[in-house]
């Protein structure tokens, strides 16, 4: 049953992220990867790792892909305007050497063995929370600044009268 | 049970896939996006073998690459506002000033 | 796989997800009629009563009337965008009731996220009004629509927040131990109820739940003496009733999670024989939600609406420090305590 769902979920993705390159219009991409972001908060799920599959529906799919699509929609973006052919050999040449580089990593990585799943880890947002407000803590500060500073930064970059 | 390399062999295809997107693709939103697929790709990495070894630590880590995401999101969204203000257009190869 | 489907536990399970559903649909449905009435009342006329007696059939009449009409498409529209926005509207709208439970047993699934799964599925809420809006190429939607979700975004923070200091209390995500957390009584006969803990929280919860499903008098986005209809001015027929059922199963799904987290679920007094016992939880949990539903429509009947700019004002400047200083404050005298 789980590999039923392992395969499905696996499926939607890997289909998502061929359709966010596959597309013209950035609009559809930016769907197609709010696809991807909830497959693989499926895939979470299958990890025991619920708390971080909400958590990563909640800030990626919900608020980060929002302001994408935001940006999109406000912009009034045209799709892609011309299809240069000088890009063309590019691609010729590039995914079949992309393919290349997956069956390399693939034949390294297929010698790890085991199943990706303990059954003593919680998962839970306690064992996140004791974990993340006593071992890094400092790490936790850290972020809360560089997300200030990105703040900061958004705002300016985004005036009229830079 | 699946094994693990299951979970590797998918976060590495996708994490191919946003380079390869990144690497063809002109428009700048479409290289943000490409981006974004890469670090769902590590962090679908970072979650399997955090599942495998029983440590949280790697769930940790999902959550600071969740955050420098967001932050990278935000600012890069912002470039692309100014950027198509002054040159109504999002293809990086018209961003091309600065090159010899 | 195949004895799992057949075993005895999916069959309850599957009686459940029926008694649940069909339940929602229908009091979705009753809920229409009743803030049509409420309305008409607050307004001293009559509202619906022809269709059946007291216009008890007026939903029905509704349903064929939303089935029947003609399907247009506006010119230059989206349409793959436009079709697919009440779609993603009605999904994430329906989906929170899967966790939420309606008695000691009457749950469809308990996991130990359910509440911030609520939250991330009312986060993809969102999409709906925004491909909707822009789908339909016009400049009324295109307005509603980004007005819309420039406030869902706002007053999501101040609505996760709010519930920082329950969790504290109560000690876990999941929603089935909230309500036990919240059995007995002091003092034998105030209920032990995180109202009373939290009014604060209580409140800001109940302000951002009210901007989050876009009603009056948050309801800028689709404000009818401005922007024709918002968001929805292009549909009509079946997906505007899937909008219309989306909206309602949101403004339900806040009520029931104000129920469950500060009133005490499906807590109340038990009486009767074994019989009454089995349904008299989700009794008193189906009279709380009616509560709130009620005020929801009084408050629709009664309060103007706030202009943009004051609106997202009171989500950043007022709830949301309000929000954070019920969680230092709270988390200061539960670790005190």
């Amino acid at each position: 049953m789980i590999q039923i769902l392992f395969m499905f979920f696996a499926a939607v993705a890997l289909g998502a992220a061929i359709n966010v390159l596959a597309q013209k219009h950035v609009l559809y991409s930016s769907l197609s990867l709010i696809v991807l972001l909830t497959s693989i908060s499926a895939l979470f799920v299958l990890l025991q790792a619920e708390f971080l599959a909400v958590i990563n529906v909640i800030v990626y799919a919900g608020a980060i892909m929002v302001l994408f699509v935001f940006v999109i929609m406000l912009l009034n973006l045209p799709a892609d305007e011309e299809r240069v052919d000088r890009l063309r050999w590019l691609k010729l040449i590039g995914i079949p050497m992309g393919l290349f580089l997956l069956f390399m990593v693939g034949r390294t990585v297929w010698n790890v063995e085991g199943s990706a799943t303990t059954p003593e880890l919680p998962g839970t947002a306690q064992a996140i929370g004791a974990s993340l407000f006593t071992d890094y803590i400092l790490p936790f500060e850290l972020t809360s600044l560089l997300i200030l500073i990105a703040l900061m930064g958004a705002v300016v970059f985004a005036k009229k009268d830079l | 049970m699946i094994p693990l390399n299951w979970y590797l062999i998918l976060a590495a295809a996708l994490f191919l896939l946003g380079m390869l997107g990144f690497f063809l693709k002109r428009n700048i939103i479409s290289l943000l996006l490409s981006v974004e697929i890469m670090l769902n790709a590590v962090n679908l990495t970072f979650v399997a073998f955090s599942s495998r070894n029983g440590q949280i630590s790697g769930q940790i880590f999902v959550f600071f690459v969740l955050v420098v995401a967001a932050a990278e999101a935000a600012v890069g969204l912002a470039l692309v506002i100014a950027m198509f203000r002054n040159r109504e257009t999002l293809n990086v190869d018209r961003s091309n000033l600065l090159k010899w | 796989m195949i004895e799992y489907f057949s075993s005895r536990d999916f069959l309850i399970l599957a009686a459940k997800m029926i008694a649940i559903f069909g339940g929602v649909m229908t009091a979705l449905a009753y809920t229409t009629l009743v803030e049509r009435r409420l309305m008409a009342f607050v307004q001293m006329r009559p509202g619906p009563n022809r269709v059946g007696p007291f216009g008890l059939l007026q939903p029905l009449a509704d349903g064929l009337k939303f089935l029947l009409k003609e399907q247009t498409v506006p010119g230059n529209a989206n349409v793959f965008l436009y079709y697919l926005a009440p779609i993603v509207s009605m999904i994430p709208a329906l989906l929170s009731f899967s966790v939420i439970p309606f008695g000691p047993d009457l749950k469809i699934a308990d996991t130990n996220v359910s509440l911030l799964f609520i939250f991330a599925i009312t986060s993809l809420g969102v999409y709906g009004i925004v491909l909707g809006g822009w789908s339909s190429n016009s400049k009324y939607p295109l307005m509603g629509a980004m007005r819309a979700s420039a406030q869902m975004l706002s007053y999501e923070l101040s609505l996760t927040l709010s519930v920082v200091g329950v969790l504290m209390i109560a000690n876990t995500l999941s929603l089935n131990s909230i309500v036990l957390s919240q059995q007995g009584t002091w003092f034998g006969f105030i209920p032990r109820w995180n109202i009373f803990i939290q009014p604060v929280g209580f409140l800001v919860y109940i302000l951002s739940g009210i901007a989050e499903t876009n009603r009056l008098p948050f309801d800028l986005a689709e404000s009818e003496q401005e922007l024709v209809a918002g968001w929805h001015t292009e549909y009509s027929g079946m997906k505007f009733a899937m909008f219309f059922l989306a909206e309602y199963a949101n403004m339900v799904t806040v009520s029931a999670l104000a129920t469950i987290m500060f009133l005490g679920g499906w807590n109340g007094p038990m009486f009767g024989p074994w019989w009454l016992q089995m349904g008299l939880p989700t009794v008193w949990f189906v009279l709380k939600i009616s509560g709130f539903l009620f005020v929801y429509m009084l408050i629709r009947a009664t309060i103007p609406r706030i202009r943009y700019d004051q609106l997202m004002r009171f989500g950043w400047k007022i709830l949301l420090p309000i929000a954070l200083a019920n969680i230092v404050i709270t988390s200061f005298l539960v670790a005190i305590s």
